[in-house]
């Protein structure tokens, strides 16, 4: 009597959660599914009612985005940018948290503090803190360097980064945050038996890491995929940034300055379909090398 | 004093010769990251200070006589609307972060602490929403709001920002650390409700994780740029990110609206940054210690 009364709340505490899920998730999604197979069918003069009516064209826009040129030369220039700002961020996120947990080091709680402040700057605020840096007339940068860092040959570092200046603090901090949860009685065990900071580090903590590593890794490779602010930002000061310099750049146009709505969500349900393949392809590779299962 | 300090230092000379050499390097390197994430903070705090004039013929790293000027003006440019995007900004995080947090934490306990035919594939349905990028939501919800009317409203900013897979995540991994069955069984024995358990008992308990579940999302409302970017046409209702952008093209070949620009970036994170300092302690990524210590 008492369970089957009890048995409707936890689905009433739920309620909220699964038609905001509807609402905002699986509605839209669908709606990208059914738009990308649609086109705008233009029959005689495209003049008057009825001229321009919608039509079901299948795959054709999903063919039409993987053939664009256009979108290979974004695909190229994100993959160039991705894999420099995730190596160097989750590289740098993994060093300093090793090296906040060693014992050995002063000042920690300042450089904790310093390296996770740049999460509180918003995406677009350090984009143009960052671009003013750059700036000829303005830069401090360039008293010391003298290259042209909003160029051809170097805006793809300076992009990569703002990013990984954004992005190295959180990461730190998932990573730190398993860290400290790891007995201490473990690394003195290791002491013990005569291992160096150095190879505690490396046998014992990164292997504990691994998952917490992989966790940071995939959201990185989602949130990369996608970039969008950065370009835009960087944009007006610029001329080497053009409107489809991200694959999520060239959506944007297509949809809300060309127009063209079905290409839009098409090519947007091909970067999703790539960010999935790309995490899950990254996340099968790490299993099978870190925990050797088939 | 002077021999306490003495005692001291030689303990941890003594502690720190037990491991080896005094961690000068790693030390060294820590500070060059703080260095690095701390410098175009200080930059355009200084920057923010210089009129006109100062920005290009100072030296960068010299602070000016213009910051109240650079305020006024910023205030007064185009009829405040300054004042308005921050506004909104304020109205879209704080709202949209208390929403989200509220919905997040009954669900996370309704997850973690009851049995029911179906659970998991709500669990999994909802977590999967994580992997969802961004991109092929936007368009849609724009089309969907112009549908009913609501694309250019605040509306469409707040709404679908409230539901935040990985906060209902964290609040289940939450309750099931905070709140002992125990308590609830010895409510539901003394005939309290469901509802009653769920404010008087569950809620209370999980306050410490709802608090850090509340600053990330607020941080990613205020932080976003896509949606409301997407979905925004009259500046009136943009958030601050939106303005900035807006202010930046509009200012980028204009030299004498740089200032603008820098002080206005300034002080849209200024409040984050305030934020973020005093609330040091909730700023956790792992709460299934079920405590923030």
């Amino acid at each position: 009597m008492k369970r089957s009364q009890r048995g409707m709340w936890p689905y009433l505490f739920l309620t909220p959660a699964i038609v905001l899920f509807t609402l905002f998730l699986a509605v839209p999604i669908g709606y990208t599914v059914y738009l990308a197979m649609r086109r705008t069918k233009v029959s005689g003069l495209g003049l008057g009612r009825g001229a321009r009516t919608e039509v079901f064209v299948g795959f054709d826009n999903f063919a039409a985005a993987l053939a664009d040129a256009e979108l290979w030369q974004g695909w190229l220039r994100v993959l160039g940018y991705g894999a420099l700002v995730l190596a160097v961020m989750l590289g740098l996120a993994l060093l300093f948290a090793l090296l906040l947990d060693s014992a050995r080091v002063r000042l920690a709680r300042f450089s904790r503090i310093a390296i996770f402040l740049p999460y509180a700057v918003p995406g677009v605020a350090a984009t143009l803190l960052w671009g003013f840096l750059y700036l000829p007339s303005l830069s401090p940068i360039r008293e010391v360097l003298d290259v042209d860092l909003l160029g051809a040959s170097t805006i793809t570092y300076s992009m990569a980064n703002v990013a990984v200046w954004g992005g190295v603090g959180f990461n730190m901090l998932v990573l730190y945050t398993t860290l400290r949860a790891i007995p201490r009685d473990l690394y003195e065990a290791a002491r013990l038996d005569g291992a160096s900071e150095f190879q505690i580090a490396v046998r014992v903590k990164i292997p504990i890491l691994t998952p917490a590593i992989i966790l940071t890794t995939v959201f990185s490779i989602i949130a990369t995929i996608q970039v969008f602010t950065e370009p835009t930002t960087l944009r007006p000061l610029t001329n080497t940034i053009s409107s489809t310099w991200s694959p999520l750049m060239k959506v944007y146009r297509d949809a809300f300055v060309t127009g063209d709505l079905y290409s839009a969500a098409a090519t947007s349900i091909v970067i999703a379909a790539i960010s999935l393949v790309l995490s899950f392809g990254f996340l099968r590779v790490v299993r099978n090398r870190a925990f050797g299962e088939g | 004093m002077a021999t306490v300090t003495a005692a001291t230092a030689h303990r941890r000379r003594a502690r720190a010769g037990s491991r080896g050499p005094a961690g000068l390097a790693p030390t060294a390197l820590l500070l060059v990251g703080a260095l690095y994430c701390l410098f175009p903070v200080a930059w355009v705090l200084i920057a923010a200070t210089k009129s006109p004039g100062e920005l290009f013929s100072t030296s960068t790293l010299s602070f000016g006589t213009g910051f109240f000027d650079n305020v006024g003006e910023l205030f007064a440019y185009r009829d405040g609307v300054f004042w308005l995007w921050a506004g909104n900004t304020l109205l879209y995080a704080g709202g949209g972060a208390l929403l989200s947090t509220a919905v997040s934490a009954v669900s996370g306990y309704a997850l973690a602490k009851y049995r029911f035919p179906g659970r998991n594939v709500i669990f999994n349905l909802l977590i999967g929403g994580i992997l969802v990028p961004a991109v092929v939501l936007a368009i849609p919800q724009y089309l969907l709001f112009s549908k009913i009317g609501l694309a250019d409203s605040h509306w469409a900013v707040l709404l679908p920002q409230i539901l935040h897979p990985y906060s209902i995540y964290l609040a289940r991994i939450y309750a099931a650390a905070a709140i002992p069955d125990s308590l609830l069984e010895a409510g539901r024995i003394d005939g309290a409700g469901e509802w009653h358990l769920l404010r008087r008992v569950a809620m209370p308990l999980m306050v410490p994780g709802m608090v850090t579940i509340f600053l990330f999302q607020f941080v990613a409302i205020w932080n976003n740029f896509l949606l409301p970017f997407i979905m925004l046409g009259d500046d009136g209702k943009f958030p601050l990110t939106v303005g900035l952008y807006t202010l930046l093209a509009a200012g980028a070949n204009q030299p004498t609206l740089y200032n603008l620009i820098l002080t206005g970036a300034f002080l849209s994170i200024v409040p984050l940054i305030a934020l973020f300092l005093t609330m040091q302690r909730y700023w956790k990524t792992d709460l299934s210690s079920g405590a923030v210590k």
